[in-house]
Parts: C-alpha cells; sequence; structure tokens
C-alpha cells in the first residue's frame, strides 16, 4: 500500500464524489455533524450501533458487515471514500474494518470533515437513496488484527506502539483528561510500548504528515522497521489511525490494529505493567 | 464513549457550568473586528505543546475544555489564516476565558 492507494484529497472526492462506482461515507464519534451536513452524496455509518456487536465486546461479524454495507448500497466492486471528524479517527477505524473484510477499494479523505469545512466546501443535510446491495464481505483477515495474547506474546519481540497521550502511557490517567476515568482497572502501558501519541502523525489541518515526517517520527522512538508492529490505544480507534499510517501509507508488511487496546489489557489479571515515561522491561 | 474525544463535542451549546471540581476553559473565536467567528476548528495543547482535544467551535465561535489545572495552549485553526494560538492558565473550580483572535 502507499499514499497513492489509500489516501484521496478533497479536491480528487469534489471531482469524484458523483462517479457512479464512487460511494463517500461519513464515520463520526458525533453522528449529529452528519445530520448537520455531509459531503452531497454520502451516507453514513455510526461508529458503535453499526460496527459494534450489540451484545458481546467485540465487532460485527461478517455477515453483520455484509448486511451494514448492503443496506448502505455499497456494492463490492464500488470505491469507498471514507471520511470523519475527530481528525479522521472513526474513519480510519471503518478503513481497518473495510480492509479486514476485504474490500480492497476503499480509500480515506486525508484531512477528513475538518479538511473539507475549512476549504469551505459544500455540505447538504439531503440524505441520499441508494439502491440496497447484495454485499459479499470475505473471511476476516487477522492478518491485521491483533489479540491480547499476540500482545503478550510480541513483550520485547515485536514493536509495540502506544498511541494514546504521554499522560495516559506514563499511568498518570486512565482516559483522555477530559474523559471519565474508566474503562481498564489498572493505568499504565504494556511493557516495551514505546510512546507515539497518534496526533503527531497529523497536521494540524487533519492531514496526514509526509512520509519522510512520518518515518521519521516512528523510527525516532524507537519503532524498528525490520519488525512486526502492533498498535493499540484504549478502545482501538487511535490505534486504527496509527495502523492506517504504518501499514497503508508506509507500507510495513506486518502492522496490526490490537482494538481490545487499553481496555482490555489493562483489565487483565496477571499480565505486567509498566508505569512511567518509559518503555520498561520485558518481564512476565 | 471514545478513546480519546474532543473535550466538549457539543461546544456549540456553552450553557453556564459548574466549574467546581474541574478547570474549565472556555472561549469564544473571533474576527480581527472582534466579530464571532464560525467554522473554526480549536484544539487544546498541553504545556509540552502535546494535542490534548480538539473541537469544532459554535455558530459564534465559542468553545468550551474540561481540563486540568496548569497552562494550556488554545489554538484556532481556520480558513483565514495560519494557526493562531493563545495561552491560558486554568485553575480547579474556576472557569478562565480565552478570546482568540484570527
Amino acid at each position: 500500500m502507499s499514499r497513492q492507494t489509500a489516501l484521496v484529497s478533497a479536491d480528487w472526492v469534489a471531482e469524484h464524489r458523483a462517479d457512479p462506482a464512487v460511494v463517500l461515507v461519513e464515520v463520526d464519534e458525533d453522528t449529529t455533524a452528519y445530520d448537520k451536513g455531509h459531503i452531497p452524496g454520502a451516507v453514513k455509518i455510526h461508529w458503535k450501533d453499526d460496527l459494534q456487536d450489540p451484545v458481546r465486546r467485540d465487532f460485527v461479524n461478517r455477515e453483520q458487515f455484509e448486511q451494514l454495507l448492503g443496506s448502505r448500497g455499497i456494492g463490492n466492486d464500488d470505491l469507498v471514500v471514507l471520511y470523519g471528524g475527530n481528525n479522521n479517527w472513526f474513519a480510519a477505524y471503518a478503513y481497518w474494518y473495510f480492509r479486514l473484510y476485504g474490500h480492497d477499494q476503499v480509500r480515506l479523505l486525508d484531512g477528513g470533515r475538518k479538511t473539507w469545512e475549512l476549504q469551505s466546501r459544500e455540505l447538504t443535510a439531503e440524505v441520499p437513496a441508494r439502491t440496497p446491495t447484495t454485499y459479499q464481505a470475505s473471511s476476516p483477515d487477522t492478518s491485521i488484527r491483533a489479540f491480547r495474547d499476540d500482545v503478550l506474546a510480541a513483550l520485547g519481540k515485536l514493536n509495540l506502539v502506544d498511541v494514546r497521550s504521554p499522560d495516559e502511557y506514563a499511568g498518570r490517567l486512565l482516559a483522555p483528561a477530559h474523559l471519565p476515568q474508566e474503562s481498564a482497572q489498572r493505568a499504565g502501558h504494556v511493557p516495551t510500548a514505546v510512546n507515539v501519541p497518534w496526533s503527531k502523525a497529523a497536521n494540524d489541518d487533519g492531514t496526514f504528515k509526509t512520509d519522510v515526517e512520518l518515518t521519521a517520527l516512528y523510527a525516532g522512538a524507537g519503532v524498528d522497521f525490520d519488525r512486526d508492529t502492533i498498535a493499540y490505544c484504549r478502545i482501538g480507534e487511535r490505534s486504527a489511525h496509527t495502523w492506517f499510517v504504518l501499514h497503508e501509507l508506509l507500507g510495513q508488511p506486518n502492522v496490526r490494529n490490537y482494538d481490545g487496546s487499553w481496555s482490555e489489557y489493562g483489565s487483565l489479571v496477571g499480565v505486567p505493567i509498566a508505569l512511567g515515561d518509559e518503555p520498561g522491561e520485558a518481564t512476565r | 464513549m471514545s478513546c480519546g474525544a474532543p473535550a466538549d463535542g457539543d461546544a456549540g451549546q456553552v450553557d453556564a457550568v459548574d466549574p467546581s471540581g474541574q478547570a474549565v476553559i472556555t472561549g469564544r473565536v473571533v474576527d480581527a473586528s472582534g466579530q464571532p467567528l464560525a467554522g473554526a476548528y480549536v484544539r487544546l495543547l498541553d504545556s509540552t505543546g502535546e494535542f490534548a482535544g480538539e473541537v469544532p467551535a459554535g455558530d459564534t465561535g465559542q468553545f468550551r475544555f474540561f481540563a486540568a489545572g496548569g497552562n494550556w495552549t488554545v489554538r484556532a485553526v481556520t480558513s483565514r489564516s495560519a494557526p493562531v494560538d493563545v495561552t491560558v492558565s486554568a485553575v480547579v473550580g474556576q472557569a478562565v476565558e480565552a478570546r482568540i483572535a484570527v
């Protein structure tokens, strides 16, 4: 993968949004944003209601994903362009699902909703009418998804990248400062993980930094590009943003997103945890 | 619940809040003539310049963050100019006002 096959610009979207084979999809945390105004023709996917299993802690399975895309009128051959608020966090998270279920024709709008808005481009409240499709998803590609045992096996062997804020990484906070301090039983980080906050990969307008800047960012933090990598955050969507950078933009071959992330790891019984600003040692 | 949502996604509704126990940073983005400016994004950076949160400002430029005590940079990102920063000192139990002219 590369920037050319993973990203599109706002200019590209403005030019191609009406193409029959292009489907724009907005994915937000604040889903009222779509209702107030979205790029003309875009459909909405709700990051939680549409992408999470309603009962167990997992994301939608293959059949649920097929139903979702079918209901949105997305076909297997369509080129899907994802965008959203929060610097594309949830759009990147959805992008990861699309790749996991085998939809290769998928792109992220560089800068997402923010760049579109800052360029004063057209928004509409009109919801498009799309004809439902029969979508067929592939078996989940678990080569891009990490589970808790993968993380434990990776201690001291693979790159672990914690993309949360420095205070969450160090264990001074369990969640971003402005959110309820909930979700994991313990604070800290996975021993040996380096801390590269997701925000360092993006410019102020939400667009991604250049490949040269990104390579220097991760190499400078201690990521060894000759090793496989697992990225995590708190619930897996900030780390989907970093997975996108490493796997899709920089073309690193073996990068997995640990969507259980700290809210799972920090609640496991008996696993090692490191506190403070340093990665720590790989002791079990 | 999100992994790290903006400080206050409901920035368009900056009602009076009880700041007890909170270090509130509230304010408005205005243009050069002091008129409220819509369409800005406001981000909060900690004392080391690290990203802490971001909200789209409301229709009259208003925004609000629930922060911790200490020094913060509030940055307005607009289509009008390069990003504009102001620094504020937040105090737990108080609401501090930041006005950003772009």
